[in-house]
């Protein structure tokens, strides 16, 4: 771990910021040397973003700018970088068209128009195109026409034949053996796979086991050493490792980087990132680009570990550092993330937080409590319930970055020593995404919300042991556990004492509204929203029809294949309507936000239509309750 | 960060006084293990590496007039926070170095922290040695690889408090916590608590010294 002076003075650095700003981060760490005591330690300086400037925002952006109660609107969200966050990073590539079995679109090629129910399916592109492009809070475009009107869409033959033929009512429920293998091997994707005997004897065995694993993900370096890999160890691997290396460094050696490929059903992607190379091979279905994402993410967690700097020291004194060592026990974090990629999150995949639902005037006083009880030395305090933020404090100048945030959850709520522990934490570490040259320190405090939670509830994780709360509070200042301990004594007092931690304690019980409790005789049976000037998502609770890991699996890689297919780089599809013989379901874009939305397969386009509308209506309604919007900030 | 000595003469004669401890030693010898044995009574098979430092807080009864309360910080024990270790022992009033006793590298870790505490920390620093696991031995005897002897010489000669001890069986646990509490100065605990009431010294807040800017928010040690 480097101390602050290296800090200040690591040269190396990665060329994120513009220059105005890489020079006065420099002059803020040398201020800090000289009187970090008195000041806290300086934040570098944010990359302006102006909405104007991104030609795929321009509609929402322009209404955007001229409304009153949110104006800014980047610039106020929890945890909003920059537009690139809103707009996930993946309009750059459509490699690995994700079709499975379960999720096939009907037509990635199928114009606009003919995905939005219209009452003159001869002559509608541009009105339905325009239409959906509607804000969600534009009063003008209320009601059901935001999609299009559906109403008189009379369904073809074909398509009621289609339709009557799908008996199975719960069909991610039921799995045919045949073509659901994957959906099955799910089942045991986790299961460690045992060391080799020291005879060598199960070695083969072991292989195949290995072999059968849907995901894996490795990282090496530059010159070839494992460094992580999620299923095998050093042993069995190695000869894998080994061809991964020899074709990249292939590659490499040509100038000319290999991004992915695909062997039979199985799709390999690399992301290349200075002295590391990480490997995703995936059965799943996902995209390139939300393989590279999920890279991206485990590339993250490494800086957050090492700071880029110390990284790239490691390997300039010595190229053939065993990374391992110093990473020894973030396996679990690691871990962690991999697994929840493999399982499906609806944030890596939108790239966004979901918050805990409570009134505006309830959390309103959480925000002003943490106002009042804050301490100098506190960068970022977050308030985090089952994996949901509950409530974050801020300084003006700095949001918080989502990718950050998910690795401190990950840290709370995957990787179980935190937790576990019973007592106070103080953690070093580096949030990548606000500043990967150097540490922050972490202090965090975990609350059992158990003593009345109500059997059955659902428990929004896979964990499952995550009914609890979390208090977070970020410093700059190595020696400042104290005085955030002290802050969150206040903290937990004063929200005891004004009962905003009974609402708290409540709304985790509650856990995820149902579907048909948001809107009511829906065909809808899942829903993923997510707010892109937030950069937060809200969802249903999965319960009653994706129970199980392999059902929210399925569900998941629907969402990816819906994903994918607005987002790929050839898709300028604003709405894409999806059947398949187990769901149907909806994709809907707009600069303001995504909507996925799944019902059972007989429902009808209408019905889905009107369900997506009233998710939307939902939304508008219930934005200062589902979503952080600005939270409290100083 | 703040190490407190703080003592309070009750009514009867009853006295309560307050140490900091820190826990050193390699990864995975059971650091955390012994804590959540001697805190919460509790024990773990699969439990992941400590992230960064953790904090407990356990008081126990010496007899029935004294009473005396652990600040524990347990500390990772990976090569990359070996930075962050000076600042929970730099006022630590006692530490418990462990190894374990199926893996002789860890002794000879032990060793060097012993050395860096009786270099750097507090000179009256009391530590005691832990040589944890004893369960893994007494299942299988070959499994030992520090025999009692040689780690209780090593002990006597560096003047620490020696055990070995298992925090899967509670084997010497708690005997380990209270032995130390037994020998930390409880009555000069006393009359320093009383002084500190009347300004406390400087060396008591560990954050003093990197932060005079903080003295202006009060004797900084008592924030918790």
């Amino acid at each position: 771990m480097p101390s602050d002076e290296e800090r200040g003075a690591a040269p190396a650095r990665e060329a994120k910021t513009p220059p105005q700003n890489e020079a006065s981060t420099r002059e803020g760490n040398t201020a800090m040397e000289q009187s970090r005591e008195l000041t806290p330690p300086p934040l570098p300086p944010r990359p302006l973003h102006n909405l104007m400037n991104d030609p795929s925002a321009s509609p929402a952006s322009l209404r955007l700018s001229t409304r009153s109660s949110r104006p800014r609107l980047l610039s106020q969200a929890t945890t909003a970088l920059s537009l690139a966050d809103a707009h996930p990073p993946s309009r750059s590539e459509s490699i690995g068209a994700s079709d499975t079995p379960s999720s096939r679109p009907v037509s990635r090629k199928q114009s606009p128009s003919r995905t939005v129910g219209s009452n003159d399916p001869g002559d509608q592109d541009d009105s339905a195109s325009l239409k959906s492009y509607a804000p969600t809070r534009d009063p003008r475009f209320d009601g059901e026409s935001i999609i299009g009107d559906i109403s008189k869409y009379v369904p073809s033959p074909a398509w009621k034949a289609l339709s009557s033929q799908v008996e199975r009512d719960d069909p991610l429920e039921q799995l045919d053996p045949k073509t659901d293998y994957y959906s099955l091997q799910i089942e045991h994707e986790f299961d460690e796979i045992p060391p080799i005997d020291a005879d060598g004897s199960n070695e083969e065995a072991l292989l195949e086991l290995w072999k059968t694993k849907l995901k894996h993900f490795f990282i090496l370096s530059a010159s070839g050493k494992p460094i992580y890999s999620r299923h095998g160890d050093d042993q069995l691997i190695s000869n894998y490792i080994g061809i991964a290396q020899t074709l990249i460094s292939f590659y490499q050696g040509a100038g000319d980087q290999l991004k992915g490929f695909t062997a039979g059903d199985t799709r390999f992607v690399m992301l290349s990132k200075g002295p590391l190379n990480l490997v995703a091979v995936s059965r799943l279905g996902e995209s390139d680009v939300q393989l590279r994402t999920q890279l991206e993410s485990l590339y993250m967690q490494i800086l957050s570990t090492l700071t880029l700097p110390s990284m790239e020291k490691m390997f300039s004194n010595r190229p053939s550092t065993d990374l391992r060592r110093p990473l020894a026990g973030t396996d679990v974090l690691l871990d962690g993330l991999a697994d929840g990629f493999t399982r499906g999150s609806p944030s890596t995949l939108l790239s966004a937080l979901e918050c805990l639902r409570l009134r505006k005037t309830h959390r309103q006083a959480i925000n002003d409590t943490l106002l009042k009880v804050r301490l100098p030395g506190l960068l970022y305090g977050l308030i985090v319930a089952a994996g949901r933020l509950v409530s974050v404090v801020r300084p003006k100048k700095h949001s918080l970055h989502p990718g950050d945030l998910h690795l401190i959850f990950n840290m709370l709520f995957e990787a179980g020593s935190v937790k576990a522990g019973g007592g106070e934490n103080w953690i070093p570490l580096c949030l990548p995404g606000f500043n990967n040259t150097g540490y922050l320190y972490m202090y965090v405090s975990f609350f059992s919300t158990l003593e009345n939670s109500v059997p059955g509830s659902e428990r929004p994780s896979s964990s499952g042991k995550d009914d609890e709360l979390a208090i977070v509070l970020i410093s700059a200042n190595r020696e400042g556990f104290f005085e955030l301990q002290k802050m969150r004594n206040d903290l937990v007092a004063q929200l005891e004492k004004n009962g905003s931690m009974a609402v708290i304690k409540a709304a985790i019980r509650k856990g995820h509204a149902s579907c048909s409790d948001i809107v009511p005789n829906t065909a809808l049976r899942h829903f993923l929203y997510k707010s892109r000037g937030n950069v937060q998502f809200t969802m249903p609770s999965f319960e009653p029809y994706y129970h199980g890991l392999v059902a929210r699996r399925r569900l998941m890689t629907l969402y990816a294949t819906l994903h994918d297919s607005i987002h790929s780089r050839t898709a300028h599809l604003k709405v894409q309507h999806c059947v398949a013989h187990d769901a149907v379901a909806l994709a809907w874009e707009t600069p303001l936000f995504e909507l996925y939305c799944v019902a059972g397969p007989q429902a009808s386009r209408e019905a889905l239509t009107e369900g997506a509308n009233r998710v939307v209506r939902w939304i508008r309604r219930e934005e200062e309750r589902v979503f952080i919007i600005g939270g409290a900030v100083f | 960060m703040a190490a407190r000595m703080q003592q309070g003469s009750r009514p009867g004669g009853a006295r309560f006084a307050q140490f900091k401890l820190v826990l050193l030693g390699e990864s995975a010898v059971g650091k955390s293990s012994l804590v959540l044995r001697f805190v919460k009574d509790q024990f773990d098979d699969y439990r992941e590496s400590t992230i960064g430092a953790a904090f407990l807080t356990q008081t126990i009864a010496l007899d029935d007039q004294t009473t005396v309360k652990f600040e524990i910080w347990d500390t990772a024990g990976q090569e990359r926070y070996k930075s962050l270790a000076p600042m929970y022992y730099r006022n630590a009033n006692c530490a418990v170095v462990v190894y374990d006793i199926t893996q002789a590298a860890s002794l000879d870790k032990a060793k060097a922290w012993v050395k860096e505490l009786q270099r750097q920390a507090n000179e009256n620093i009391i530590i005691a040695l832990a040589g944890n696991k004893a369960d893994l031995v007494a299942e299988q005897p070959d499994k030992r690889a520090v025999t009692t002897a040689d780690a209780e010489a090593y002990a006597r000669e560096a003047n620490l408090l020696f055990f070995e001890t298992s925090a899967k069986t509670a084997e010497n646990v708690k005997e380990l916590f209270t032995a130390m509490a037994k020998k930390l100065p409880i009555e000069q605990a006393s009359q320093r608590g009383m002084r500190s009431a009347a300004g406390r010294p400087g060396g008591v807040d560990l954050g003093l010294r990197q932060e005079p800017g903080q003295q202006t928010s009060g004797p900084g040690g008592c924030q918790c």
